[in-house]
């Protein structure tokens, strides 16, 4: 699953070259071989590094603050999202809160954070109801966003988050 | 800049010693575990560092690497490598050592958590040549790094001084200038003791990685839990034991009466209100609840005693009987009748389904009024009241119309003005008028009781305090009583001037009777008194009964403070709640239950459906209003029918009774059990621990994905031994098909005993099929769960056939058409529903929208290519079929998107 979250954002990047990739452990830990380096190992890491390697900058956010903030998330992304013992209602309810006045998860442009929290939250918005979709409204606004953002979404099918149909009787 | 920690936080260590390391200035403050930092995170995330911008950064190594980024260089991609590295593998196997040793006292387990991850850091410290992780002076890794592993390192006891090259490097962590400060700040040299406070607020750690039971399970992808070789003996050992031939299989003798060292449990179901006819909202969060909870304390060998019954009383019932000019009594009887034949349709087991009508209801509240009066806490005042002289009676609120006196609206109602929304006190109305006869009301005083409840107050805050800390009262109960608690208690007035009540005995207040809310929950009494003459041996005993309410949340104030303060002014040694279950709503479809709308489905249309009562009982439990609010859809019903009934569950059963009667003649088959069979014995073994687990809890919902849990394993089972194919082998394969089946019905026979508090009467049918002995009913829920071999070879099973019916679209369709009432009604929309929020993306769709329809086409595309896929690689049925049926799903809505209608189209004619 790292892998091909690795591959698409890759072709997001406009990397040229795909990297060579291999997984580690029972957790299958992606694995990054490197030419002229040691291997890295870790899907932020590896992210991070690729993100350098294209040149891009803004997506690790800007000065001090805003790279630790976009760290943060990415952080959040491989320890509560991905351990599987954190209750996933209760990390929608956390982000719904934190995002109620944000677009992006960091700053005010799409990073890094936005791109893999998507990859990693995709499953379960994917297995929301109609009426969780609805009671997490901001996660959804902000998952249709970046779902629909050029070239992030790739690998993943595309989620219906918001049925308009829900709504109908309050716009009359 | 302000960083905030807290003492015995491992966490706090690391970043209060990069605070030193780094230099940089910045304030520290110390807060309890239970502070309240982050203003998006409910629970408290210390440590904290509040930025100057306004944001929080609320991760220890991000906060570690910003203070070092704020003096120095980026980090490196060799430290990033090693912050990820100790957060998503060193930290949850620290934090389980932990557990361990402080918690539990098993200190001689933690070198083997740690072992793997420590030995890694040893391997990579070994070969580096340099004095630190990434060269030769401290970087952010080193000091994240030591300020995780201090605390175990430095206890000797845990024996962790194998990894030479690890305990080099942190003594030469340790000694960098701040590092040895911040370690004594946060564990005050009391080494792991100092961490105790603050694992007890942490969530045990699952010793694998198990999959949280939240949310639907039934859809996400099943991890692999790693089985220990240790359990799977254990399970073959608890397979091959006996059933328990001693117990006989508990009926009832009634009446029921708690019995000497058996666990009593007395069980209630908030009383439904006569003149209603409940709908499914009703019948979830109260009486079903109830009943599988009463039933599965029968498996557990409890003495449960379970009563319900109509609430009578009061004005709605007055105000009906008037309406269809019948009296009060006949209302109640007619209605009586309504409700118990619905309970009876949905197999709601009622040991006693009484009513509030009776003598012993008046015996008993007016004896309950003369203890409150005798031990002073009534209280007499006077109230202002609207009188109707025409209809020689006082006007409830809901009787009386007039001008609000606030914004002049004609028509408000005595509580509420629809137009303003204001609360109006019905004698502030201008031109009240009679809702009955138009006739102008008076103003009339009239003296009435109050209960004292602030007299009462401390008296239930310390049961309130014993109560909810030592039962399983839900998180909201414990919430609303809290509010209810913090806000302050007033009198409450419990007479009322009405002639549809229970009588106020005392001459002063002659003509009046008891307020329902104080009358209605003394009918738990009355009614098991009308059940036996011993009521009191349930009702006066609180040490020997366990008292579990079940009810909707509105419902909670009266059970856990006003009925509970009733009974603690009484002081005769009452039974007062000892579990308080309250359900959230159940909404239909998008919109709220409503009678007067015709929207959803109420209980005596259930039975019209065609739907078998054990289907509408799955679902209802399977939605259950557990912690949140939910909502009945017709198409999920129909989706988890077909679904995790028919695919699942049913299949499952049936496959395993079919090769029985098809390759064995009928009888089980000799099983030699080989690892892979101990391995799903196991499997099982562990789904139904956490069944019985979250049961005791009243987890119905949670419990009930492990049941489908276990067929999911089973068919997967099945599937990959081919018993089918194996039958047609030689004599060994013959033998491996033959131990397949026989384990396989013998899990069906499990799972009929875990399915009868939800689906008494499948349950019942699956052993029927199986020919299963009526013991197993009461062995396999025994202690933390017994899954024995109750079909040994040789047993003939009876005559199997299939469970569960598909449930058509078409069939849906109709059934969503019939009860849909019209709920586009925007001005009845109940506030429950959120306001939907104003973003660009909610775009007000009346047919059809191009450029949606252009997504989802590409979506049914895609959806359609997976489907292919699935089944080119014959992969299992119910993950077909479940994809298959998100297909359609997609397809319905690109349909709508297209401005093709599905479904009815919205009825626009009812638009304001």
């Amino acid at each position: 699953m790292a892998l091909r979250e690795l591959a698409s954002l890759e072709k997001y990047l406009g990397l040229k070259k795909p990297n060579k990739y291999s997984t580690q452990g029972d957790k299958k830990v992606p694995v990054l071989q490197n030419n002229n380096a040691p291997p890295l190992v870790g899907l932020v890491t590896i992210a991070c590094h690729l993100v350098k390697e294209a040149k891009r900058p803004e997506l690790l956010g800007d000065g001090a603050e805003g790279r630790a903030v976009v760290q943060q998330w990415l952080e959040y992304r491989v320890t509560k999202l991905d351990s599987h013992t954190e209750d996933t209602k209760s990390i929608l309810k956390d982000l719904n809160l934190y995002m109620q006045d944000k677009v992006y998860l960091a700053g005010n442009q799409l990073t890094l954070a936005d791109v893999l929290m998507y990859y990693g939250i995709h499953s379960v918005i994917l297995d929301l109801a109609v009426q969780e979709k609805e009671q997490y409204v901001n996660v959804a606004r902000w998952f249709d966003h970046i779902q629909h953002h050029p070239g992030v979404r790739h690998h993943l099918p595309p989620v219906v988050v918001l049925r308009n149909r829900l709504y109908t009787s309050r716009h009359h | 800049m302000e960083l905030f920690v807290s003492e015995g936080n491992p966490h706090c260590l690391k970043v209060l010693a990069a605070l030193k390391v780094t230099g940089v200035q910045c304030g520290v403050q110390f807060v309890n575990h239970e502070g309240k930092v982050v203003p998006f995170l409910p629970c408290p995330a210390v440590p904290t560092l509040f930025l100057p911008s306004g944001q929080h950064l609320f991760s220890s190594n991000t906060i570690c690497r910003y203070l070092f980024e704020l003096n120095g260089p980026e980090s490196s991609d060799q430290c990033n490598q090693w912050l990820e590295w100790e957060a998503t593998i060193l930290q949850p196997a620290l934090l389980r050592a932990l557990h361990l040793a402080v918690l539990q006292g098993k200190g001689s387990e933690v070198p083997k958590v740690l072992q793997g991850p420590l030995n890694v850091l040893d391997q990579s410290l070994a070969k580096g040549s340099t004095a630190y992780l990434t060269g030769e002076a401290v970087s952010v890794a080193d000091v994240v790094l030591w300020g995780a592993l201090h605390p175990v390192l430095s206890v000797s006891s845990l024996a962790l001084s194998d990894h030479k090259s690890v305990k080099a490097w942190s003594d030469r962590v340790a000694a960098v200038r701040g590092c040895q400060s911040a370690a004594q700040k946060v564990l005050q040299g009391k080494g792991l003791e100092a961490m105790k406070s603050y694992m007890q607020k942490q969530p045990a750690p699952q010793s694998r990685d198990t999959q949280p039971c939240n949310g639907s399970p039934a859809e996400t992808d099943e991890g692999e839990r790693a089985v220990s070789e240790e359990e799977m003996e254990a399970a073959a050992l608890i397979w091959s034991k006996d059933l328990n031939a001693c117990s006989h299989p508990a009926e009832k003798q009634h009446p029921v009466m708690p019995q000497e060292g058996n666990r009593n449990v007395l069980i209630t179901s908030a009383l439904p209100y006569v003149n209603n006819v409940p709908h499914l909202g009703n019948i979830i969060g109260c009486v079903l609840s109830a009943d599988v909870f009463s039933r599965y304390g029968q498996l557990r060998g409890w003495n449960v005693l379970f009563v319900c019954g109509t609430d009578e009383y009061g004005t709605a019932t007055e105000n009906k009987a008037r309406e269809e000019g019948l009296t009060p009594q006949q209302i109640c009887d007619k209605y009586h009748a309504v409700h118990s034949s619905i309970y009876k349709w949905f197999q709601i087991d009622f040991d006693f389904f009484g009513r509030t009508t009776t003598e012993k209801q008046t015996e008993i509240a007016q004896d309950i009024f003369w203890r409150l009066h005798k031990n002073g806490f009534l209280v007499e005042d006077t109230v202002e009241q609207l009188r109707c002289e025409n209809c020689q009676r006082f006007l409830a609120d809901r009787f009386v119309e007039g001008t609000c006196p606030h914004c002049s609206y004609p028509e408000a109602r005595g509580d509420q003005c629809d137009k303003c929304g204001r609360l109006i006190n019905a004698v502030e109305l201008r031109e009240p008028q009679c809702k009955v006869c138009r006739q102008t009301p008076e103003i009339r005083s009239s003296k009435h009781l109050f209960l004292d409840l602030p007299k009462l107050e401390t008296q239930l805050e310390n049961w309130l305090e014993r109560s909810t800390s030592s039962g399983d009262w839900t998180a909201n109960a414990k919430q609303i009583t809290r509010s209810w608690l913090r806000d302050g208690l007033k009198p409450r007035c419990i007479t009322r001037d009405l002639q549809w009540g229970t009588p106020v005995p005392h001459p002063d207040f002659k003509e009046k009777v008891f307020y329902v809310w104080f009358d209605a929950p003394i009918g738990y009494l009355s009614i098991t008194a009308n059940y036996t003459n011993e009521w009191e041996k349930w009702w006066k005993n609180p040490h020997q009964v366990e008292l579990y309410n079940f009810m909707a949340k509105d419902n909670v104030p009266f059970h856990s403070v006003v009925f509970p303060c009733s009974l603690l002014g009484a002081q005769d040694n009452y039974t007062l709640v000892s579990h308080l279950i309250a359900t959230e709503y159940l909404n239909y479809e998008d919109t709220k239950f409503s009678k007067s709308r015709g929207v959803g489905v109420f209980g005596d249309m259930a039975k019209d459906t065609g739907i078998p009562s054990d289907v509408w009982r799955f679902y209802l439990l399977y939605v259950r209003p557990e912690g949140q609010d939910s909502a009945f859809s017709w198409a999920d019903m129909a989706l988890k029918n077909n679904s995790e009934l028919l695919n699942n569950l049913g299949n499952f059963i049936n496959r395993g009774g079919m090769f029985v009667t098809k390759f064995f003649g009928g009888c089980v088959p000799a099983m030699e059990l080989q690892q892979e069979d101990k391995k799903l014995l196991a499997v099982v073994g562990w789904e139904l621990q956490q069944y019985i687990q979250l049961m005791d809890k009243v987890k119905i919902r949670d419990a009930l994905k492990h049941i489908l849990n276990i067929s999911r394993h089973g068919n997967q089972y099945i599937q990959v031994n081919e018993p089918w194919k194996k039958i047609k082998g030689g004599e060994s394969e013959r033998q491996r098909a033959g131990t397949v089946t026989g384990v396989s019905v013998n899990i069906a026979c499990l799972l009929s005993v875990m399915l009868l508090p939800y689906m008494p009467a499948v349950s019942q049918t699956i052993r029927d099929q199986l020919n299963a002995p009526q013991t197993c009913i009461n062995t396999m829920l025994q202690g933390p769960g017994t899954f024995v071999c109750a079909l040994r070879a040789g047993h003939r099973i009876g005559t199997v056939s299939p469970l569960f019916q598909k449930l058509e679209a078409d069939q849906i369709e109709a059934l969503k058409k019939r009860f849909g009432g019209q709920q586009i009604t925007a001005s009845t929309q109940p506030a429950a529903v959120p306001a939907p929020p104003v973003v660009a993306e909610v775009k007000v769709v009346d047919g059809s929208d191009p450029e949606k329809a252009k997504q989802l086409a590409e979506a049914v595309a895609e959806q359609g290519d997976k489907v292919r896929a699935l089944k080119s690689q014959k992969a299992e049925k119910a993950v077909i079929t479940a994809e298959v049926s998100k297909l359609l799903d997609l397809k319905k809505q690109l349909a709508l998107a297209e401005g093709k209608s599905p479904e009815p189209a919205p009825q626009k004619g009812k638009k304001k």
